[in-house]
């Protein structure tokens, strides 16, 4: 009874999620949520506003330099995590040097 | 690893591998690639030479000090090339509006600080690969 009523619910989720995947715009559509005005504005602008004609590098280095700065500190924070978890075999060489 | 074969390709083709990951450092702005991937290129370039010369040759050409260096250094690029746009414009990390030359599209002398800001990306990336690889086979867990 209870393995029924499972089943019921999960095939009632995937008629429902099915029908709305079905109702998404295409990504190569004009009609797609990510094709915007931004989108637009960088393809249109982004040689005059930035002097770079490959869009990636204009995005990732001035539109939303902000963010790559976070990545960076991502990458910092990983190398802080390591050396904390991890002896440095410089230090260890000292303490055993005591011992 | 202690073997001629190996140790003689090493030898021939490291500079041809950091040669392009410069490269790709440099045209982040004009071609696709830029400071992650050129960075990871000079990073796994470094970890080739560990692997075959050994941990205490490759710390004579890499020390901890060397990777402190430009660990910090290449954040400290990135940020100060952010506050020249505080200073100049009042908003952070600002291209063109801060007086970075825009140069001629298309040419590698272009783009204002875009590709001052990959090469400060590419340090950063290169050394926190050698410096993970070098913290991971030579430390134990305390």
């Amino acid at each position: 009874m209870r393995k029924r009523l499972y089943l019921l619910l999960f095939v009632g989720l995937f008629l429902v999620l099915s029908y709305n995947i079905m109702q998404m715009p295409g990504k190569s559509t004009v009609d797609a949520p990510a094709y915007n005005d931004t989108t637009e504005h960088y393809l249109n602008e982004s040689i005059e506003e930035t002097g770079a004609i490959n869009v990636v590098g204009a995005i990732l280095a001035d539109y939303r330099a902000f963010d790559t700065l976070g990545e960076t500190i991502v990458l910092f924070t990983s190398i802080v995590a390591v050396a904390s978890i991890l002896k440095v075999a410089d230090q260890k060489k000292k303490e055993d040097d005591h011992e | 690893m202690n073997d001629i074969i190996i140790k003689s390709i090493t030898r021939l083709i490291i500079p041809f591998i950091q040669l392009y990951g410069v490269y790709i450092i440099l045209h982040g702005h004009v071609s696709p690639g830029g400071g992650f991937a050129g960075g990871a290129m000079i990073g796994t370039s470094l970890v080739l030479y560990t692997l075959v010369f050994g941990i205490d040759k490759s710390k004579q050409k890499f020390s901890h000090r060397v990777s402190e260096y430009a660990e910090s250094g290449g954040i400290l690029l990135y940020v100060s090339l952010g506050l020249i746009g505080i200073v100049i414009t009042g908003s952070f990390l600002t291209n063109i509006e801060a007086g970075f030359p825009i140069g001629n599209p298309g040419s590698v002398l272009s783009g204002g600080m875009i590709p001052l800001l990959m090469v400060g990306i590419g340090i950063k990336v290169a050394s926190t690969f050698i410096t993970l690889f070098h913290t991971l086979i030579e430390e134990e867990v305390v």
